[in-house]
């Protein structure tokens, strides 16, 4: 986390001295970011191709794994995918193709990747996302609350339990959620073949599917949020204008809540935002305990192959949100805290 | 966590009367542990898609569930002119797709003939149809199809028979549209497909006006999971009726439970050891790094007399399978070789010490025997790294080999770089295997000349490289062979070719493991009877021949109780998280007033 913050320091630095010579800091600083994100997109785009080039096994023969084929087709399949060219015209075919929003067909599936990953993003961002937020109010609200009383009771005994469970793996977790309701909750899946059609039955039974995939994740990822807050919390609690504050003779909840713990938020902002970038890739083990059909069961699929265009795809896409959030975490931030506008 | 629970609570009132509903025995659900890749039958390869494709569609002909021989199924019978190039096959007449039309001739004759004109409709079976040179249906009630060569598969062509009507107007087979119900809900089937989730279900309902009778089952659901584990709790808990691919562990879990009853049936797959002979590709070239002293046929008689392949049966599938003898697993009881005494190579270390003796190689002083020119009897073993048995068996193939003065350095590798070494030659001795199909020709036509790679290292389907012509001889009598009894006699002849010139060791052949609820479901059909599998057949028999158990016999009033108890527990908890909350909250705000 300090890390972070330094590194924004820095960056803020960097750009100041154009900020007091003219009005264009703040254009200059969204554009360089966003110029930065985009060569990293870009070196992800190489990355992934070439990185998954260097597996071995050879596609088409991964193909017609255990089907009888001759000379003649797998001469055919060669040419149909395109791995007859060399290398560097491979990859060519492939930038240009992605450009225009194709990312290759899959392997084992014959069918467009982008199609693929288009169909199982949606699940994988319902059920972390919904992990996600709930982990946030729940590990902010109890960081606050253990930050605050620092010593206590509660205070060790919350601590103690994040610390617990941030390390418990959660295929386990979810495999001990799933014996222990004894069916009270569907084991897969996140539609059941036997509901009514209807948007308020239909969305129910989503609802009762998320139930043990999601409080799965909840478990896991509220402790890094309870901890960051308690922590960042502690450091503002002997800064001199909480002192003041109570000296004016304010309540200490107000103080709390009114001085202290906007200011202790900060650090959790990046948190956040790290934490949606890695929102799609952050359920690949929770996903296959409950058979979630989303994008870390894709990647599990694709893994177990190796589906070489899906591994690329889904790369590519998961690289992208962690650029995009990371992005957005530098802009916010300088939005919401002034010391990096004019320190 | 408050809120979530809360909403649990909330989520699960709507699902009693749908758990009640399935108490009855009418919605038969299946676990599936693989993936389906298209619905569409021309395309769909992985095995469970292929499954929906049998379960949608009548075949031309199939393998029975008695035992496996060719029954009718869209032909009603069949007859092949002298030299077996040309087959006649009479359509039964009477049957009907869903949507009313009659099923005639032209739909198989569709069928076929768009395989042979369109590259994307040989995507799942093209193999069946590669040696066809016509198709025609001169009327409605006759097809018939010509052959370059003889070919004994046309009895047992796996191919989906799709409605010609449906399909015709339809150019491009791998149109996203060919996945949906408008075209794939069309069939002819013992269950006909009424809705797919992509990722996590599919539907069927029973077919009423299916020819052989509509099945006891009013509905079928193939439901996906990809965790075993959750697989197994689901049938335990009643969320699946019937549940395949278990591992020996969870097998033996699932034994005592109650209202489980578990099925071992012979499966088709056959696990073996190959042995660098000195292989060549299909120009006679040799091809790879084998070692040189496996080309001594005595050393490849003392591995294959050094390895115990019963222990590998109680040890490593702890007692999940039956030891091999040929390549025809022994569900195919008709053409499975058992050898007799005089000609079965019998596990003796002693016999396998004397065999090298008398080939000139002595022990040295760390126990390796060492050739006359000097070399040491040693060799790489590959295997797949991820997969148990092979870890297992590489243990006790390396003890068994040492004890006869053989050293062996394993190598365990991906999937992938075993596929590669295997084809190119480069390997001493690898662990390898087989899933066959009812007909042996498959079998057998893995150890043919032809089988081998080209001259690039391509296009080789070959299990062990052989080529032999004593065995290419068997093969090609046994393809123009149409007496069974016959036939069967050559086919175990070739098994026997094959196993005398030790190019490969059969360990054994794996069980099928399956388990289903005795409360819901009383028998299925299964294939071969009485004692063959459930799911994995090549056939819709399983699923087409369950019968549900006694609605009365069922114990609906267990779940109806549990549903409650649980909700009853659910309120509980839920109870004491609020109430603890707002405790919390209130000694909180105490305890800040204090301060």
């Amino acid at each position: 986390m300090t890390e972070a913050l330094s590194s924004l320091d820095q960056t803020s630095a960097l750009v100041d001295p154009d900020e007091r010579r003219g009005g264009t800091g703040t254009t200059r600083f969204v554009l360089s970011k966003i110029g930065g994100a985009l060569a990293s997109l870009a070196l992800v785009v190489v990355l992934g191709f070439f990185l998954f080039r260097t597996l071995p096994g050879d596609p088409v023969r991964f193909m017609v794994r255990d089907r009888p084929t001759d000379a003649k087709m797998i001469a055919e399949l060669r040419e149909r995918m395109g791995v007859d060219k060399p290398l560097l015209q491979q990859f060519w075919d492939y930038v240009v193709a992605l450009l225009q929003g194709d990312m290759g067909g899959s392997y084992l599936q014959q069918r467009p990747v982008a199609d693929m990953i288009g169909e199982r993003l949606w699940p994988t961002i319902l059920l972390v996302g919904s992990a996600t937020v709930l982990a946030i109010a729940l590990g902010l609200w109890l960081g606050i609350r253990a930050g605050w009383r620092r010593g206590s009771r509660f205070d060790k005994v919350q601590t103690g339990l994040a610390l617990t469970l941030w390390s418990v793996p959660q295929f386990w977790l979810g495999l001990i959620l799933l014996v222990s309701t004894n069916g009270l909750f569907p084991s897969r899946g996140m539609h059941s073949p036997d509901v009514e059609p209807g948007f308020f039955s239909e969305g129910l039974d989503v609802l009762h599917h998320l139930v043990l995939p999601c409080v799965t994740l909840l478990v896991v990822f509220y402790a890094q949020y309870m901890l960051v807050m308690r922590s960042s919390l502690i450091g503002e609690m002997n800064s001199d204008y909480l002192t003041t504050a109570r000296a004016k003779g304010l309540r200490d909840d107000l103080v709390r809540k009114r001085h202290a713990v906007p200011n202790a938020l900060l650090p959790t902002v990046t948190l956040v935002f790290m934490q949606f970038g890695m929102v799609v890739s952050g359920a690949v083990s929770v996903e296959a305990v409950f058979s979630w059909p989303g994008l870390g069961q894709l990647l599990y699929e694709a893994l177990r192959g190796p589906d070489l265009p899906v591994l690329q795809g889904v790369f590519v896409v998961l690289a992208g949100a962690v650029v995009l959030m990371n992005l957005l975490a530098e802009l916010l931030y300088r939005v919401l805290d002034p010391r990096v506008r004019t320190a | 966590m408050v809120a979530v629970l809360a909403a649990s609570a909330v989520a699960t009132v709507p699902f009693v009367p749908v758990a009640a509903a399935q108490q009855q025995g009418k919605v038969l659900r299946v676990a599936l542990t693989t993936g389906i890749d298209h619905l569409n039958p021309f395309t769909a390869t992985l095995s469970a898609a292929t499954q929906v494709g049998r379960f949608n569609y009548e075949f031309l002909t199939l393998p029975s569930a008695e035992d496996t021989q060719p029954t009718g199924g869209v032909a009603e019978s069949w007859k092949t002119s002298d030299d077996k190039l040309t087959w006649t096959f009479t359509i039964r007449q009477g049957m009907k797709w869903s949507d009313g039309k009659p099923v005639t001739a032209q739909d198989p004759a569709y069928t076929f003939q768009r395989m042979l004109d369109d590259e994307n409709a040989r995507t799942a079976n093209g193999s069946y149809v590669t040696n066809f040179a016509s198709v025609s249906a001169p009327d409605d009630k006759t097809l018939v199809i010509k052959t370059k060569a003889p070919q004994s598969s046309m009895t047992s062509l796996d191919v989906p028979i799709v409605p010609k009507h449906i399909w015709e107007p339809i150019k491009d087979l791998n149109a996203p549209s060919t996945d949906e119900m408008a075209v794939v809900g069309v069939g002819s089937g013992p269950y006909l497909l009424t809705e797919y989730k992509k990722n996590e279900f599919v539907k069927f309902k029973a077919n009423k006006d299916y020819w052989r009778g509509a099945p006891k089952v009013d509905e079928l659901q193939l439901l996906q999971f990809k965790d075993a584990e959750a697989a197994v709790n689901a049938l335990k808990q009643g969320e699946v009726d019937v549940i395949n691919r278990l591992t020996p562990t969870q097998f033996d879990a699932l034994k005592g439970e109650k209202n489980i009853t578990t099925n071992k049936a012979p499966g088709r797959r056959y696990n073996e050891i190959i042995l660098n002979f000195g292989v060549k590709n299909v120009a006679d070239q040799p091809i790879g790094d084998g070692n040189p002293l496996l080309k001594d046929i005595r050393v490849r008689k003392a591995i294959a007399q050094a390895i115990d392949t019963q222990a590998i049966v109680d040890r490593v599938m702890s007692g999940y399978g039956q030891p091999g003898t040929g390549v025809v697993p022994a569900i195919y009881k008709a053409y499975t070789w058992s050898p007799g005494d005089a000609e079965k190579t019998k596990f003796d270390i002693g016999a396998a010490n004397a065999t090298l003796d008398q080939a000139g190689f002595a022990k040295g002083p760390d126990g390796i025997r060492v050739g006359p020119g000097g070399a040491k009897l040693e060799f790489r073993l590959a295997g797949h790294a991820n997969r148990p048995f092979d870890q297992r068996t590489a243990q006790f193939v390396s003890g068994w080999l040492k004890d006869a003065g053989i050293g062996v350095k394993q190598e365990l590798v991906s999937d992938d770089e075993l596929n590669d070494r295997t084809t190119a030659g480069n390997y001493d001795l690898a662990i390898s295997g087989y899933g066959t199909s009812p007909d042996p020709d498959y079998a057998l036509s893995l150890n043919t000349c032809a089988a081998r790679p080209n001259a690039e290292g391509n296009g080789g389907s070959s299990a062990t490289f052989f080529c032999d012509p004593q065995f290419e001889d068997l093969y090609k009598k046994q393809l123009t062979e149409f007496d069974p009894a016959k036939r069967a006699e050559i086919v175990k002849q070739a098994q026997a070719v094959l196993a005398n010139q030790y190019v490969d060791v059969v360990l054994d052949y794996d069980n099928v493991l399956e388990a289903y609820r005795s409360d819901k479901f009383a028998s299925f059909a299964k294939q071969p009877q009485p004692d063959g599998a459930i799911l994995e057949q090549t056939g819709y028999w399983g699923v087409y021949g369950a019968t549900p158990a006694d609605a009365a016999a069922a114990s609906s009033e267990d779940g109806g109780s549990n549903t409650g108890l649980w909700i009853g527990i659910g309120a509980v908890v839920l109870v004491v998280l609020v109430g603890g909350g707002v405790l919390l909250g209130r000694r909180g705000k105490s305890a800040d007033d204090r301060e």
